[in-house]
């Protein structure tokens, strides 16, 4: 076994290492946050890159399935087992290789449907996820329902073997650049608000669907609005059953929370504060010059040591198969918050060049830090504000009464 | 497994947490307070506590110990924090024990670890100095070669357990100035020496402490411990680890303080419902719990760090100190305000989880001190 897994990992290597472009290695220490979106495949029929290896580096991976290595090879997978999968994603770290595909179709889904989907459109939608032929966004959120997501108002009619649909969804991020949406409908006005809501999905390019982005406080955003005007949808698109829709949305909106947490684990090993502190705090050569910041700083790293190491005592448990603590109920709420305290220190350290917005005087990361403070204050917002946390945990965890 | 208790690490707590909770509820403190206890502690307590061992966990085997590291120690310490358990484990422990490992002088360890191992023998330290602060290298106290020994003067504050302490390790200026790191040597003292007073020290939060008066004490030769002058490296780790016993035991306060929150939160009725339906209550417990889990983390860190002696342990000392400060103050605070009126009484327990969290975040530095010593390991 151990063998098997250590050819695996030479082999791996050493095809890694014929194979990925020069271009799609991120070289040590040029890559400012946020950057990554713009040099990866998102996948589509509405994605163009000035980069030619990011489509060359997309089809080699696909190729072999390693796009998706852990799902079966006849949807277009790796086939490989846990420990493989392991072992492929080290070796992509250890020559700083770019994913080859990033997306909700590889993240939401694509896992979704290998559980609840039918052999139809497992069969029909996997294997154009796995090659990057179709890119996805989410329809769940509405004007009327935010952190009340399951009083969601768009409306699913059956008419002969299609539903219509008519409604608006809004923080549709990247709709405009989507192929297809999944889409949580209500198809029963009369049960009780959890139980009347179905889950499916539909190609953007239907008629009466229209898209028109958001601009934030940060600026542009991948967020969207999206309008549904008697689109027509066959119902062999549903996914799972008729009104068992809730089912499903709970299900993805727990892996939403988890990667909203992760945010800025890619900063890890740079204290960017203090480096930004020394640069933008005059005789801060030694020690911080501003006492206040210096303090700030500090509590704002040894906060992080503290929420890294309830990640990895989380991690552990799971190790020796506890299943998740109570600890991992904080993990949305305190990694957004802190991210919030966060960006806006940095913005401070900075501080009259951290007013900049664009052109001459600023640097690329002084207004990128801008964007940052100001885009961070929506993540305590979605996928589940931070209030909705706590009621969460004061419901679950501490059994707090109603 | 670093960060999460191995079988036997969650067998001696849950042994621990059943003992106290049966045999030293907190209600027990209150009566040892009224009843005007000299010691602050019940010496037969105390006797059963040394044969379940707890005493002895950082003692070497050779010395009669179980050598277990800081993490079992901060298992059996976070349950004492629950309960505000008033016997001396943490003076004896670590602070005692603590400072003879540190020094790595095997006469005195092997002289007095077999009697602090079983509890008959009460060692504690006196550092710290009226005026000092948190400078724990900020020594007034003098001693004057006489002979082959030592004349030693100077006043020594909050001493742990003094009271009633068998012998004190005392912190004395041989060298350099006030506040030289080198130049402070550790001498072995009993308490009955002559010229040697102790004054009980009246504090708010029901921990037994005492003020050392040192009026010409002589000592011989061997009463020092380590060598001559080196005092303030060995201080330094006696207080690292002394600092996460001390944090283990304030997320225990803080932990007995939510613990009787939440009850009273699922109890209390006001307007007719309980007032853990209110939501402005229920974030203010959740924000609580969440200070919580991440302060275990803290003390599990610095633990883990210590036991294996990992480079980032004094970072990760001053992690778990800053940390658990907060939090155990926080708890006390926030236990009085949702508790109420009845928390402002002396009559409820809450008051007394709350002065607890305050003097310990006092005691080896507050929040802000370890933030600053962390930035300053940290090279900012």
């Amino acid at each position: 076994m151990a063998d098997h897994l250590e050819q695996f990992r030479e082999r791996t290597r050493s095809w890694l290492e014929q194979n990925c472009p020069q271009s799609m290695r991120v070289q040590p220490g040029t890559r400012a946050p946020g950057e990554l979106s713009d040099e990866v495949a998102w996948g589509g029929r509405n994605e163009h890159h000035t980069n030619p290896d990011v489509a060359t580096w997309l089809a080699l991976m696909a190729e072999r399935g390693w796009t998706a290595p852990l799902w079966p090879k006849e949807y277009g997978g790796g086939g490989l087992s846990k420990p493989e999968a392991k072992i492929l994603g080290e070796e992509m770290r250890r020559l700083r290789c770019k994913p080859a595909l990033v997306g909700f179709g590889l993240t939401m889904i694509g896992p979704l449907l290998l559980e609840h989907g039918s052999e139809a459109q497992k069969k029909r939608f996997l294997p154009e996820v796995c090659r990057g032929e179709i890119r996805w966004c989410q329809g769940y959120s509405e004007p009327g329902a935010g952190s009340d997501l399951a009083g969601l108002q768009t409306k699913a009619e059956l008419v002969g073997d299609e539903y219509v649909l008519n409604g608006q969804k809004v923080w549709t991020s990247y709709a405009d650049k989507s192929d297809w949406m999944f889409i949580l409908t209500r198809t029963d006005p009369d049960a009780p608000k959890h139980t009347g809501i179905t889950f499916m999905l539909f190609d953007m390019e239907t008629p009466g669907v229209t898209v028109r982005p958001i601009p934030l406080i940060s600026g542009a955003s991948p967020f969207c609005e999206t309008f549904l005007e008697d689109v027509r949808v066959p119902k062999d698109q549903v996914v799972g059953d008729v009104n068992n829709g809730w089912t499903m949305a709970k299900a993805l909106l727990g892996h939403e929370r988890s990667m909203i947490s992760e945010i800025f684990n890619e900063e890890r090993e740079r204290n960017l504060a203090v480096e930004a502190a020394r640069k933008y705090i005059p005789g801060s050569e030694e020690r911080i010059a501003d006492a206040s910041l210096r303090d700030g700083i500090a509590q704002l790293t040894m906060d992080k040591v503290c929420l890294d190491l309830t990640i990895a005592r989380t991690k552990e448990a799971a190790k020796i198969g506890h299943q998740p603590g109570p600890e991992s109920s904080i993990f949305k709420y305190y990694a957004t918050e802190l991210n919030k305290r966060r960006t806006a220190t940095m913005v401070s350290i900075m501080g009259p060049q951290g007013l900049g917005w664009e052109g001459e005087g600023f640097e690329p990361s002084e207004t990128q830090a801008v964007k940052n403070w100001l885009r961070a204050r929506g993540n305590s917002i979605e996928g589940g504000t931070s209030e909705i946390q706590l009621n969460i945990i004061a419901k679950r965890v501490l059994g707090l009464p109603d | 497994m670093a960060y999460v208790l191995n079988e036997d690490q969650q067998l001696l707590k849950t042994t621990a947490a059943d003992f106290i909770k049966k045999e030293c509820p907190v209600s027990r403190l209150r009566s040892l307070r009224d009843s005007g206890n000299a010691g602050g502690f019940d010496r037969a307590m105390w006797s059963r506590m040394a044969e379940l061992g707890w005493p002895a966990i950082l003692v070497p085997e050779r010395h009669g110990g179980l050598e277990m590291g800081m993490t079992e120690l901060c298992c059996v310490l976070e349950e004492f924090g629950k309960n505000l358990v008033p016997e001396p484990l943490f003076t004896s422990a670590l602070l005692g024990a603590g400072t003879l490992l540190a020094a790595a002088d095997e006469p005195h360890c092997a002289a007095l670890l077999p009697e602090i191992a079983t509890g008959s023998s009460l060692v504690t330290l006196a550092y710290h100095e009226r005026g000092s602060r948190y400078d724990f290298l900020r020594t007034t106290t003098r001693a004057r070669k006489h002979g082959l020994g030592w004349i030693i003067d100077g006043e020594k504050s909050l001493v742990f357990d003094g009271y009633v302490a068998d012998k004190f390790i005392v912190s004395a200026r041989t060298d350099g100035g006030v506040a030289d790191r080198d130049g402070i040597t550790l001498f072995v003292i009993d308490a009955g020496a002559a010229g040697l007073t102790v004054t009980k020290q009246s504090t708010m939060h029901l921990r037994d402490h005492a003020l050392v008066l040192l009026a010409g004490v002589e000592v011989n030769g061997a009463a020092v411990l380590g060598s001559e002058g080196c005092g303030g490296e060995i201080l330094e780790d006696v207080l690292d680890r002394a600092s996460v016993g001390l944090s283990a035991e304030m997320l225990g306060n803080a932990e007995g303080a939510f613990e009787m929150t939440l009850e009273y939160l699922k109890t209390r009725k006001q307007f007719g419902v309980l007032i853990g339906t209110f939501q402005a209550l229920k974030h203010r417990a959740a924000e609580l719990f969440t200070e919580i889990e991440l302060s275990r983390s803290a003390v599990l860190g610095a633990c883990h760090a210590l036991d294996h002696g990992l480079p980032e342990a004094r970072s990760l000392v001053s992690v778990a100190k800053a940390r658990c400060s907060d939090t155990a103050v926080l708890a006390g605070y926030e236990g009085i305000q949702m508790h109420g009126g009845i928390g402002m009484t002396d009559e409820h327990e809450i008051g007394f989880y709350a002065k607890r969290a305050k003097a310990s975040e006092l005691t080896f530095g507050d929040a802000a001190y370890h933030r600053d010593r962390f930035a300053r390991l940290a090279g900012f």
